[in-house]
């Protein structure tokens, strides 16, 4: 690690940088961090678009759309009526977008690369050229996959799980797809190497693996998901790039016929091993989503709750175990594809165990609470919001994971609930509990309240109303991708159940209106932050200036204690930073 | 009256494993209520109870959270027992009984985009040989026209039609894209994958007419891929085959 803080020192005699090289080609783990974050929370906002106009086909089936319909293309919505081509590619492109240019980015690569180095108080992060890299790797694949809706016949429309052989048979939008993945998934891979080299290498004096910040091990484990997931996927994005350019069959059996034409391909593929690879990714890919979001909330609710977490090791261990089983579970996505017993009951028996960790971590969150003096700001509520829905998505996943159950359940509605309550009120919900958290650490100022506690309140009603019908839809045995349920007698009895979710949806848009102002207004009118560390925090990020300045840390920090010191008794105030040695 | 056959629960079941199905997914859920309201009263009752104005000094000593642990350990025993005592038995029931050729009636369905084709061997009881080759816009199977076998087989295009409580095989394939058949009432899905048959079976309690759907993606027409389940009384059914086989017999290529 000393190798590091001397090689900028060498440096730091204040050489000024050119604007591109300090905010463009910037290889300050910050500035890559607050770029990250901008563009996936851009991206956040036009995958949740796709989504709110999806919901006016699902709500009103055939009706053209009020407005907004009369600004597309005849060939996506003649007459304002959406084609069903144009639904499938908007629930495909919000599912990559959401999850791979939204969340991922703004977890791990927005957050991750601005806290992580901090926490572990590190001038930058091991291979600052590599991060840079590393966004400069993720942009292209973002723009490809937006430029893929000028693709000839569409973009992508074969869902976010592009199950071959559809997705081989598909329009050129697919091809795009796979390019944009694979550059996403190669800017997470040199991302991942560097989480894991810079928590290794860079931590400071004193800061051994035990007093790492819960947010710092979150990432930590994140990472070696990316780096040991992704490949097989990026794998599998070449072959079926190849089936699709190269005329290979990896994925595509002997004899298709599509439409009443006899397929002409070498064929001898298996389509399910596509299944195999992407659902090998796809498993971990969902801890990579929640792991950030359990870092950011245990910090958030220990600074707002003037407690130590609760079972810090046992936390550690249990998101560890998590990061193991979350590789043998993936076939829990795939019961009904004819699997037998004895896979089935594998994958089953690891899916209930998985649960249990799970459990571990919730009810330490929630017996952190007791005994606190609990404060309520903005970034609070939402973290706190996020346990409970959390709790839901997690429960909801026991039907699923059973097979008896899943035989029902599989593919409806049900699922769809499930994995938004985990990801969307959950992962998201504590990313915006992170922006109005770290805010002041980036900007110098605080986040309006008022706009904040309005933003939330809206969201948290909207996101339920949006979410807990899908369980009664999906009970009802309504299929996902449905452009239009009400073709069966089952998803015309809930039609009304589905239309409330999309008004939910608009409710929940409107809402964000008062985030994006507090965003952008807070940054020039927000309250000014009277010191460096606003939450009388104590982990190390808040012992840096405000906002930090290149290298960080004007003097390297030195540790002494454990993260969560919180309300020590005889302590001479009621937090004692890491830093500081007299607490 | 009109019987009430879907709502916003479990719809009818007529299938005779989806009793022990719905009872599952009931039981799980009563279980998922109670631990998340538990849970839910604690964890509100700590915000009310230690918000700074009413706690103004926090507690450093970790609480020792004794019920947390029982409770863990009570969601492991449940979740263990669901598994092996009501998960585990039914998907083997369902997997591995697969009733003889000769109990049951057998049934080969191929999904195509976007309609089910639903082939009966004919009063032979055996089913022509297929292959895509023969595949043509009055072949939608791609029976081998040389096979024999296939002379007396017929196809009947997204109508399933099976006798009542008798067990029922279908082995499923697809011929372009994965689909998967689901039927709500029957407590099933199950994936059609190109290149492979899969067997599954399963056997009803009541006759009327239900919806068959499509739960996997597989294109532009997957919203309207829409089957219909016509179970019948056996008198009620033999009439239908009966009617069917004459047809075939008048025009011998009708596919």
């Amino acid at each position: 690690m000393s190798v590091a803080h001397e090689t900028h020192d060498d440096h730091g005699h204040h050489v000024e940088l050119p604007f591109w090289r300090k905010y463009v080609f910037s290889t300050d783990h910050k500035v890559i961090g607050i770029q990250y974050a901008v563009t996936a929370l851009f991206f956040l906002l036009f995958g949740f678009t796709l989504m709110m106009m999806m919901r006016w086909q699902l709500a009103y089936p055939g009706q053209p759309m009020p407005l907004i319909g009369t600004f597309f293309s005849e060939a996506n919505m003649p007459g304002g009526i959406m084609v069903p081509e144009f639904y499938n590619q908007l629930g495909a492109m919000h599912g990559t977008i959401m999850v791979f240019l939204g969340v991922v980015p703004l977890a791990v690569g927005g957050f991750g690369n601005y806290v992580l180095p901090l926490q572990v108080g590190a001038p930058d992060m091991s291979f600052p050229k590599l991060n840079m890299a590393s966004y400069w790797v993720f942009l292209p694949g973002g723009l490809i996959m937006l430029a893929s809706f000028y693709a000839e016949g569409g973009a992508a429309q074969s869902g976010w799980t592009s199950y071959s052989p559809l997705s081989n048979t598909a329009p050129a939008g697919q091809t795009w797809w796979l390019i944009g993945m694979i550059f996403l998934i190669t800017s997470s891979l040199l991302g991942s190497v560097n989480f894991i080299v810079t928590t290794i290498q860079l931590r400071v004096e004193g800061l051994s693996f035990f007093r790492l910040p819960f947010f710092t091990w979150a990432q930590f484990v994140t990472a070696f998901l990316l780096l040991l997931a992704f490949p097989p996927l990026e794998a599998a994005g070449v072959m079926q790039l190849m089936d699709r350019v190269a005329g290979s069959s990896f994925f595509l059996p002997s004899g298709l016929v599509i439409s009443g034409q006899l397929l002409d391909v070498a064929g001898g593929g298996n389509p399910l091993l596509w299944q195999h690879l992407f659902w090998f990714l796809a498993h971990p890919e969902v801890y990579v989503l929640i792991l950030p979001a359990l870092g950011i909330v245990s910090e958030i609710i220990t600074v707002n709750s003037r407690r130590p977490l609760w079972g810090y090791r046992t936390l550690v261990y249990s998101i560890i175990s998590l990061g193991f089983l979350s590789f043998i579970v993936w076939a829990h996505h795939m019961f009904m594809t004819g699997m037998g017993t004895a896979m089935s009951n594998f994958f089953q028996t690891t899916t209930m165990i998985i649960s249990i960790p799970s459990v571990i971590i919730l009810t330490a969150l929630a017996l952190s609470l007791n005994g606190g003096s609990i404060r309520f700001p903005t970034s609070m509520l939402f973290a706190l919001a996020f346990i409970p829905m959390f709790a839901i998505g997690g429960l909801t996943g026991l039907p699923l994971g059973l097979t008896a159950a899943d035989l029902h359940l599989h593919d409806t509605y049900y699922v769809i609930a499930h994995f938004h309550y985990v990801v969307a009120p959950g992962t998201v919900f504590a990313l915006l509990a992170g922006v109005y958290h770290w805010y002041p650490k980036v900007t110098g100022r605080k986040m309006n309240e008022a706009l904040g506690k309005l933003h939330f309140w809206i969201s948290l009603i909207g996101i339920n109303v949006v979410f807990m019908p899908m369980f009664f839809v999906g009970m009802a045995g309504v299929s996902r991708r449905l452009y239009d349920q009400t073709q069966y007698a089952y998803g015309a009895q809930v039609q009304g159940l589905t239309a409330m979710s999309s008004w939910g949806a608009w409710f929940l848009g409107a809402a964000q209106i008062f985030f994006i102002i507090n965003f952008f207004w807070s940054r020039k009118n927000g309250e000014k932050v009277e010191s460096d560390n606003p939450w009388n925090a104590t982990t190390l990020e808040w012992a840096t200036p405000t906002p930090p300045p290149h290298g960080n840390f004007p003097e390297v920090p030195k540790v002494y204690r454990g993260p969560y010191e919180y309300s020590v008794p005889g302590a001479k105030s009621d937090f004692s930073p890491q830093h500081v040695e007299e607490g | 009256m009109q019987e009430k056959i879907y709502g916003y629960w479990l719809p009818l079941n007529v299938s005779t494993h989806g009793e022990a199905v719905d009872q599952l997914i009931n039981v799980l859920h009563v279980f998922m209520a109670l631990l998340f309201v538990g849970w839910g009263i604690f964890f509100v009752y700590c915000l009310i109870r230690f918000r700074q104005s009413a706690n103004p000094t926090a507690q450093y000593e970790p609480i020792h959270a004794k019920p947390a642990k029982y409770i863990e350990i009570g969601v492991i025993v449940f979740e263990a027992v669901l598994l092996v005592g009501l998960s585990m038995p039914v998907w083997s029931d369902f997997k591995d009984a697969l009733p003889s050729e000769s109990e049951a009636l057998t049934v080969h369905v191929m999904g195509e985009q976007f309609a089910w084709n639903v082939q009966y061997p004919g009063k032979d009881g055996v089913f022509g040989r297929k292959a895509p080759q023969f595949v043509t816009p009055e072949n939608l199977l791609g029976l081998d026209p040389d096979d024999p076998n296939g002379k007396d087989d017929f196809n009947s295009i997204n109508n399933l039609h099976i006798p009542v409580g008798r067990p029922i095989l279908i082995k499923l394939t697809s011929k372009d894209v994965i689909h998967s058949f689901k039927v709500p009432v029957l407590r099933l899905t199950q994936d059609a994958i190109p290149g492979q048959e899969i067997p599954f079976w399963f056997n009803t309690t009541r006759t009327g007419n239900f919806d068959i759907a499509c739960a996997q993606l597989c294109g532009l027409g997957h919203y309207r891929m829409r089957g219909q389940l016509h179970i019948q009384s056996q008198a009620d059914f033999d009439a239908w085959l009966a009617e069917q086989e004459v047809e075939e017999s008048d025009d011998e290529f009708s596919f």
